[in-house]
């Protein structure tokens, strides 16, 4: 592989775990150890670990940090209170968008941004570039690694490491500082697969002394490493939306389904408000569905979809569906089409496959 | 990784078993062993005919979607439709499921494949 991709903290490990590992956003990350329908089961059923120190911290801090996050962001910062996480997007002022992120609020002065690692440069320059007196913008990535834990036994076995009560960290709030096999970290109820589970980020010294210690707690409750292959299939059967496929520059927030995210009459004026109205006030050209094969096949990202031979959508995310057991696919079509039970067709290669507009989540865990 | 005796072997990693001038392909345990979890195949229909190294289906895992070629020209005489309700068996036992049956055209096609000693060098090569 090519000497410029970077390696996590916990490279070896998944070296020695004989994880598969793949480029992915400018880093070598392992994608599979036991494999994908496997390790995506183990989240479902018990818990999973997950290196995701390939994601960008960035620190926005300073007495107008608020202000200034408050016009880049689409989603209302002033809603959440410290030690609350909010997921929210960037947008260019056409509406389309630069990034999703999970915002962590220490204080209303000080503020922890986790972006996707494929568009670290990208996003840093947007923010970066933006950035005003009052405000100071540190990329603070190359210092904080970070795993996900995720799965019903998520708590149960991360509880095991630490004396801080984690059942008072509620879904989409953090604490700080908590002590993890002896690690400082934070931790925060949040994920990307539809499970319950936390999101711990530390400095880089102190990750494998955290991985190695839930992996061994939970040995025996069935935890194991998971890869990127089964990252992707869970959050997609969560409808979790992934940058470049549901979202993207030519994709805005409200035909993608996020419309609850988006603060359209937020008082502080935010990059891309004026065109998301115009959006939202002229109805939408395309809407992202949830797609169920009936004829045999697998919708492909990138696939077109056809109502009488001619093209009305396009896939963004397809797949095999291990929870489901179905072949399913996400994708933008026309309006008109976009009703529930709404027979449609993907061309995959040369046939065209039979399918029908289903309800989304594909998959929501039971409270 | 299993390399079996008897069999010839392509570049692409398919196996083929001769039985008169009937031979099956399937894939190697390398091709399994690559794609990962195996969810789906497409197969040519019975009676078409296709030349050696063209295209004549689909292996998809979860995340990969990959051609299966012929190693060999000729007329499709079978295909193995357990394989439509089971593709997981393809990592299972990659040399007990055979994908297609072509009737050979040409015998001496089967001297440009690999036996099992030689292709077990060009997997090492590959790893590499």
């Amino acid at each position: 592989m090519s000497d410029n991709l970077k390696r996590t903290p916990l490279y070896q490990s998944h070296v020695d775990t004989e994880g598969k590992i793949v480029e992915f956003g400018g880093w070598e990350m392992p994608v599979q150890y036991s494999g994908v329908i496997a390790e995506h089961q183990a989240v479902r059923n018990q818990a999973g670990i997950f290196d995701v120190s390939h994601m960008v911290e960035i620190r926005v801090s300073g007495e107008d940090a608020l202000k200034f996050l408050q016009k880049l962001l689409v989603n209302d910062l002033s809603e959440i209170e410290d030690n609350q996480v909010q997921y929210t997007m960037m947008c260019y002022p056409d509406g389309g968008v630069v990034d999703d992120l999970l915002v962590y609020r220490y204080n209303e002065d000080d503020y922890l941004l986790v972006v996707n690692a494929s568009n670290t440069d990208k996003d840093y320059k947007w923010i970066k570039d933006k950035e005003e007196q009052g405000v100071r913008v540190v990329n603070q990535s190359d210092e904080i690694a970070e795993v996900a834990l995720q799965g019903p036994l998520a708590e149960e076995v991360l509880q095991e490491l630490t004396d801080f009560d984690l059942s008072t960290i509620k879904y989409f709030w953090f604490e700080d500082s908590v002590e993890i096999a002896g690690v400082e970290a934070i931790v925060s109820r949040t994920g990307y697969t539809g499970e319950d589970g936390f999101e711990i980020y530390t400095a880089n010294e102190g990750i494998e002394k955290i991985w190695n210690a839930i992996l061994d707690a939970g040995q025996d409750k069935g935890v194991v490493p998971v890869g990127l292959g089964a990252r992707d299939t869970l959050r997609f059967e969560a409808n979790l939306p992934l940058y470049g496929h549901e979202i993207g520059k030519e994709k805005n927030p409200l035909e993608a389904g996020l419309r609850y995210f988006v603060a359209l009459d937020k008082e502080e004026e935010f990059i891309g408000q004026d065109a998301l109205k115009e959006i939202e006030a002229n109805g939408y050209q395309r809407k992202l569905v949830g797609l169920e094969m009936i004829d045999r096949g697998i919708p492909r990202d990138g696939y077109d979809l056809l109502k009488d031979d001619e093209k009305i959508g396009v896939v963004t995310t397809g797949s095999y569906a291990p929870t489901l057991d179905k072949n399913v696919g996400l994708g933008y079509v026309k309006t008109e089409y976009a009703e529930e039970g709404t027979e449609i067709e993907v061309q995959i290669r040369r046939r065209k496959c039979k399918a029908k507009v289903v309800a989304l989540p594909f998959y929501r865990r039971e409270k | 990784m299993e390399i079996l005796e008897g069999l010839y072997y392509s570049e692409d990693h398919e196996w083929v078993r001769v039985e008169g001038d009937k031979v099956y392909v399937g894939i190697a345990d390398y091709a399994q062993n690559a794609l990962g979890d195996i969810v789906f195949v497409e197969f040519p229909m019975e009676g078409e005919e296709y030349e050696a190294e063209e295209s004549v289906g689909v292996i998809e895992s979860v995340k990969a979607v990959a051609d299966l070629y012929t190693p060999v020209s000729g007329e499709v005489l079978e295909i193995n439709e357990d394989l439509y309700d089971n593709p997981q068996k393809l990592n299972e036992a990659p040399y007990e499921n055979w994908m297609i049956a072509v009737k050979l055209a040409d015998e001496e096609e089967l001297d440009d494949l690999m036996t099992a000693e030689e292709y077990k060098k060009f997997c090492e090569e590959e790893e590499e």
